[in-house]
Order: C-alpha cells, then structure tokens, then sequence
C-alpha cells in the first residue's frame, strides 16, 4: 500500500498569479519566502556536502594510527572546520529554509513579515560563511582549537595565525543573520497566521520554530559578546580570559555553553517539529499529545539556559554546582521523554506505510534515544569524568545531531520535495538512501562509544594502536554514509528536473490536508500564495487536545 | 500585507532588536557576575587576585604528617626569560613555614614587565596554603638582562585533610610589557 496519491489533471491554468522575475538576478534580489527558502536549503545542501567532505578527511587519517595524509594542524582545523560548517553552514541554515518555505504555508500567510529583511539575512550567511571559509587559505591556518573557541588555545599566536579575527567577524556575521531570521519568524507567527488559527491549532513544526527563534534571540548576542571578548584580548589588551591580567580561560567557557547548550536545541527542536508533522500523516492518526508536546517544547527550551555547565563537569566545581547541574541536565530527559512517547504512540495502531519520509522518521525517534540516553550517562557528574573529551561524548553528539536532525532534514525533503516542485521523488532510490544511510550511519557512530569508553581522546589525529580496529570499522561507516549522501544529491537534482514523471495531487500523500495547510495548495505551490488567509484550519493535528 | 500588520510587524521586530542587544550586554554582564557566583561559592576558579597575603601566625606543628609539595615553573608562550625553582619538591609538616628560593631572568636587551599566576593541583588546596611572600602577588619588573631570586615563604595549614599527599604549585610567567594590566 502506497500513501501516494497520484492525479493526472492539471492546475497549471488554476491561477493567474505573476511568477518570479527572470534571470539569475530573480535569485539576489527575491523577497518570496518560497525562493529564500531555496535559497537557504541549497546553501544549506552544499555546505552539509562541505562539511562532509572535512569529515572525509578526518576519518580517512583515522583509518589507521600513526599520521597518514595530513599533518595535526590541519587535521585539527578540519575538527574545527567541520564542526563550524555543519552547526552555522548546514543544519542551522536548512532549517531556517524549511521555516522560510513552510511556516508562511501552514500558517496561511502571504510570506514572511519582513521580506527584505529575510533576503538579506541570507545573503549573510553567505558572507559569513564564505569568510570563515577564506580562513582555510590563510597563512596558519583555519582556526583549529575546536569549534568552542577556547582560549588560551586560540589566542596563542602560534596556533592561530591570522584565522582569528575572521572567525569572530564570521560568528558576528552569521549571529546577525540568525537572529534577523529569527525576528522574522516571531513577527510572521504572531502577525501573519490566518485569522481562523488560534496559537494553539499551530502545527508543531511553526511552535518548535517559535520557541527556537527564541532560543536563538536570546543566545546567539551572548556568543557574539564572548567572541568580541576574545578578539579584544587578542588584539586591544584586555584581560576577559587572560590570567595574567586577572581573567579567567573558565569564563570563557561558562559564557561559550551558556550559549553553547541552548544552541543545540536550536538544532534539535525543529527537528522535534518535522517529525512530529511527518510521523501523524505516515501513521494515518492526529499527533498524539498535541498540547504536551507544545509544553514538551517550551520546557526543554527553558531548562537549556540552566543546564550550560554539565558541559564542564571537569572545570573544577564545587560540589554544590556539581550536583546542581547534574540533576538539571536529567531533568531534561522528562520533557524528552514525553516527546517520544508521543511519537511512539501516535504511531501506536495506526495504519503506518513506510514511504521514504517516515522511515527517515522512524529511524529518528530510535536513534534519537539512543543519543539521548548517552546524554543521561553523561549528564552523571562522577561518570563524566571518564568520557569527558573522549570519542564518547563525540559518539553522543553525533548520534543526537546526524541520525536525528539530518535524517529529518533528509525526511523533510523527501516529504515536501513533492508538494514544492510537484514531481515525485523516485521511491527506490530514496530508500536505498535511507537504508545505506541507516546502516552505515551505526557502523560510523556505534563504535566511537567503545573508543570512548576505553579512553581514546576526541581532537587527536594519531591514536594508540588498541584503538586500531573499531576505529577502521568507524572509517569504513563514515566513507559508505559519505557516499550515499550522493544519492540524496541525485535524488534532490531528479525531482527538481522531474523524477518520476507523475503529475503529484495536491495533497500528495493520502489524507495529508487533514494535517496542515500547505497541503490545500495546488501542486507544485504557486510562486503566490495565500493572499486572502483561508477561512478554515484542519485542526487533524491537534484533535487530542480539542 | 496591509498597512497595519506591517506596523505591527516593525513594532514587534525593533522590541526583538531590543532584547537581542540586551543579551549582548547580558554576555558582558556574565564577567561581573561570575565574580560574585565565585566569590559565593557557587563556581569556583583559579585567580591571581584569590590569592592573598597571609600574616604569619604560630600554628602548631603537627609533626605526625608529612606533605609533599612540588614545585612547577613554566613560562607561558615565547615568553623570553629562565624561570627555574632551587627545589623541585619539598616535605613539610603542617603548621610548618619554609622557604623556597625562584630564580627569574630577563634574557632581553630590554625592560621587561612580567608577573607570575599561580595554579594549584588539586584545586581545592588553595584555600589550606599560605602565603606570607611570594612573587606571584605583583607585577615584576626586570630590566635588560636582570636576573632576580625571588623567595616564597609559606605554609601549610594544620586542617588540611588527611587525603592530601601529595599537592602540586605551578607557577606560569606571562610577559605583560605589551599589555594595560589593570589589576
């Protein structure tokens, strides 16, 4: 059984709308949030293929102990690189592009709030993206004392030559942009919704965004100022982080996680928001939990800017803070778990297809709890010390971010590709995509637990020679999910061109335009939408909660 | 869009303009207010300016232990000096006081400003070390090519707990001539 509903009439002469402007200049000047949100993704897209590239490269001189390819400097720019790439390059700037294409649509508004605005936050990140980039091509370097920054390693001239005061002005360029985006979100949820949509008939993907443009207001200024501080030290002889002026390098890093955890929810909670869209309309049931999983959201949001120090556990706290930051950081796993129970049982009896979307869902909301529960392990303030700055935490990490926001991100391409370009993706090879992806994805990920437990440090380019073979079995994962993410590639490039040739319905999967809006739209959606709001919501998604 | 929505919508937008400019200063009012979280207690750190002078008091000896403390000298960066300790480990008695000789030079031509940080390991035994003298409390000056000895005298206090062996003290040398040292 297939979700799909395919259509053979045509909608091309359903609409009168002006199209977009001719022309490659269509593309700087555009204020359509659909076009921005192209925009974003396929910056987003090239840069996840950037950043994978760096990756490629720290695998490949792990293959083996003893250094094969690249010297330590390079390789630790390369940690740096791709950390930098993936958070500010990839993952950020593909949701945003989600937010762009899908928040006007299923809000039923005309576009974003603030139009120009929003061209120009993008062609920010451009800017800010490109001049960290340019840092690879400096003499010394990219900076290469990890993505956090820390000082004193960065501001050691020897470490960094001339790559920092790119990096800040980088940062400041890519926070401008962020929190521009994020200013646009609010003002389009709280201002542009059709008049019929109450807050909380919102689907969840616009909540999640909302609370994330907050996180990301209220975040990315406090990593700019700790930017700021340490370009100052470095250059105008001030003392923030230097200890011979009186400052403190642990400053640093308790202002760096203040943002530092917040941050990556701003990663994760619209992650939480398209699985939490995809998974109802695969399991042919409403969400269940709609109104839990809002103040799931909102809690988790919360509890992210008094948790930062769990990251530090080792700093030297006393152990009242130790303690407090430690029964913090589980607390999380309460709004977590209702979360995937929610998913769980909106699955539960329904009757699930499993077309490519929901797959890269399902594997989600498994992988997901597994990097989650080796969260909790670590949010153990005793046991953090063993698994502190090993491959356990990188393991942990990855697991939350690459199985979790990128299979979503994966999924919501598959899921809305149809409904944008109003062509089919080509259902073979894009499950051939999720099950290399899943599979090579462990093999990458699961063993970098046991070189962590066993004591290999992150960050280093040459290892003691027992932690050889997981590491070659790590190596082998990551070229083989390396190179499915091709496939993706190819799969995004043929349906854009056409894929499958079938003309898509409107709804494109069955009964989805009882879930949101966007699905009441013609196929592909017109360069225009929305300029009178509809007069009724489907309110499919949030039935348990009416 | 209508008229009054896009009012609505720059409104909104310049108060979210507002808090994010609020939490940039927030991030710089994160520096004061570490200083008041450590002084609480609440985190702790690894100062210059925690370290202070301590008078010498006669406490009483407890011969019955016996603590070894090693001494560190490092010099930060590049910075152009010889910074050497006369012993590299010393066994002492709580309530004891001794003596221990730095020996600092300036290798340069030219005045040099630099000062000494101090670091304990573990952390905590800051609190159960005193010092009567020490370099480390200022900033020192040498001119081309000075060398100085420069004695710390201190002591370690009775109520140290049984589990301190061993405590290591390093001492790290920056060359501050380039940078305005406001302590």
């Amino acid at each position: 059984m297939s979700a799909v509903v395919v259509e053979h009439d045509h909608h091309a002469d359903d609409h009168h709308d002006h199209g977009p402007a001719k022309g490659l200049l269509r593309w700087i000047i555009t204020t359509n949030h659909k076009d921005i949100g192209t925009l974003y993704l396929l910056f987003a897209l090239a840069m996840f293929f950037v950043g994978g590239s760096m990756a490629m490269v720290i695998r490949a001189e792990l293959f083996e102990p003893g250094l094969q390819f690249v010297d330590p400097a390079f390789f630790n720019s390369m940690t740096t690189m791709h950390a930098l790439v993936m958070v500010f390059g990839a993952v950020m700037p593909a949701f945003v592009g989600l937010a762009n294409w899908q928040i006007p649509l299923m809000i039923g508004a005309a576009d974003m709030a603030l139009p120009r605005m929003n061209n120009m936050s993008f062609w920010m990140l451009v800017a800010g993206v490109l001049l960290l980039a340019s840092t690879l091509f400096m003499e010394g370097g990219a900076p290469n004392g990890g993505w956090t920054l820390y000082p004193p390693l960065v501001l050691q001239p020897i470490t960094v030559g001339k790559a920092l005061p790119f990096a800040v002005f980088s940062v400041h360029l890519l926070g401008i942009s962020s929190i521009m985006g994020a200013i646009n979100i609010i003002a389009t949820i709280f201002n542009m919704r059709a008049p019929a949509m109450k807050l909380m008939d919102m689907p969840l993907f616009v909540w999640t965004w909302l609370i994330t443009a907050f996180l990301l207001i209220a975040v990315m200024p406090v990593f700019a100022g700790a930017v700021t501080m340490l370009l100052t030290d470095k250059f105008f002889h001030t003392s923030f982080f230097n200890a011979a002026g009186g400052g403190d390098p642990v400053l640093y890093e308790h202002i760096f996680w203040f943002f530092g955890h917040p941050e990556v929810y701003i990663m994760i909670l619209p992650t939480f928001g398209v699985a939490s869209t995809i998974i109802p309309v695969f399991a042919r049931k409403p969400l269940f939990g709609y109104a839990s999983m809002v103040w799931a959201t909102a809690s988790i949001a919360f509890l992210s800017f008094i948790v930062w120090a769990h990251h530090m556990f080792t700093v030297g706290m006393p152990i009242a803070g130790e303690l407090y930051f430690m029964y913090a950081t589980m607390l999380i796993a309460v709004p977590t778990g209702v979360k995937v129970f929610n998913w769980t049982a909106t699955m539960w009896k329904g009757a699930m297809t499993f077309e490519t979307p929901m797959l890269f869902s399902i594997a989600f909301v498994v992988l997901f709890t597994m990097g989650g529960f080796t969260g909790l392990m670590m949010a153990i303030a005793p046991a953090d010390f063993q698994y502190h700055d090993t491959y356990f935490i990188v393991a942990h990490f990855h697991y939350t971010l690459v199985p979790a926001s990128v299979f979503i991100l994966m999924a919501a391409g598959y899921f809305w590709l149809p409904k944008w370009t109003g062509h089919m993706y080509n259902e073979k090879i894009g499950q051939l995509h999720f099950w290399l992806s899943t599979i090579s994805v462990n093999i990458l990920f699961f063993p970098q637990h046991f070189l962590g437990l066993a004591g290999m440090p992150r960050r280093i380019p040459d290892y003691a020679v027992q932690f050889a073979d997981w590491n070659m079995i790590s190596s082998i994962g990551g070229f083989i999910f390396g190179a499915s993410q091709l496939l993706f590639l190819y799969i995004v490039i043929d349906t854009i061109k056409g894929g499958t040739g079938e003309k898509v319905s409107d709804e494109v999967w069955e009964e989805a335009s009882k879930h949101s809006l966007e699905w009441t739209l013609p196929s592909p959606v017109p360069y225009h939408t929305w300029t009178t709001p509809p007069a009724i919501v489907p309110t499919e998604h949030v039935l348990d909660s009416h | 869009m209508s008229e009054d929505v896009s009012k609505k919508n720059v409104k909104l937008a310049r108060i979210l303009l507002l808090v994010a400019l609020g939490m940039f200063g927030f991030g710089y009012a994160l520096v004061p207010l570490y200083d008041v979280l450590c002084e609480w207690k609440w985190l702790e750190r690894d100062r210059p300016d925690a370290i202070k002078k301590a008078p010498e008091i006669g406490y009483t000896v407890d011969l019955n232990r016996e603590v070894t403390v090693e001494f560190m000298t490092t010099l930060n960066e590049s910075t152009p000096m010889v910074f050497r300790t006369e012993k590299k480990q010393l066994k002492v008695h709580p309530g004891e006081y001794y003596t221990v000789n730095f020996y600092a030079e300036n290798k340069t031509d030219k005045a040099m400003v630099a000062r000494a940080i101090a670091s304990f390991s573990p952390a905590v035994i800051s609190r159960y070390f005193e010092k009567i003298e020490c370099f480390c409390f200022s900033e020192q000056t040498f001119k081309a090519k000075e060398a100085k000895t420069m004695p710390m005298r201190f002591v370690i206090n009775p109520e140290i707990p049984e589990e301190y062996k061993t405590i290591t003290l390093s001492y790290t040398f920056f060359d501050n001539t380039e940078k305005s040292v406001k302590n």
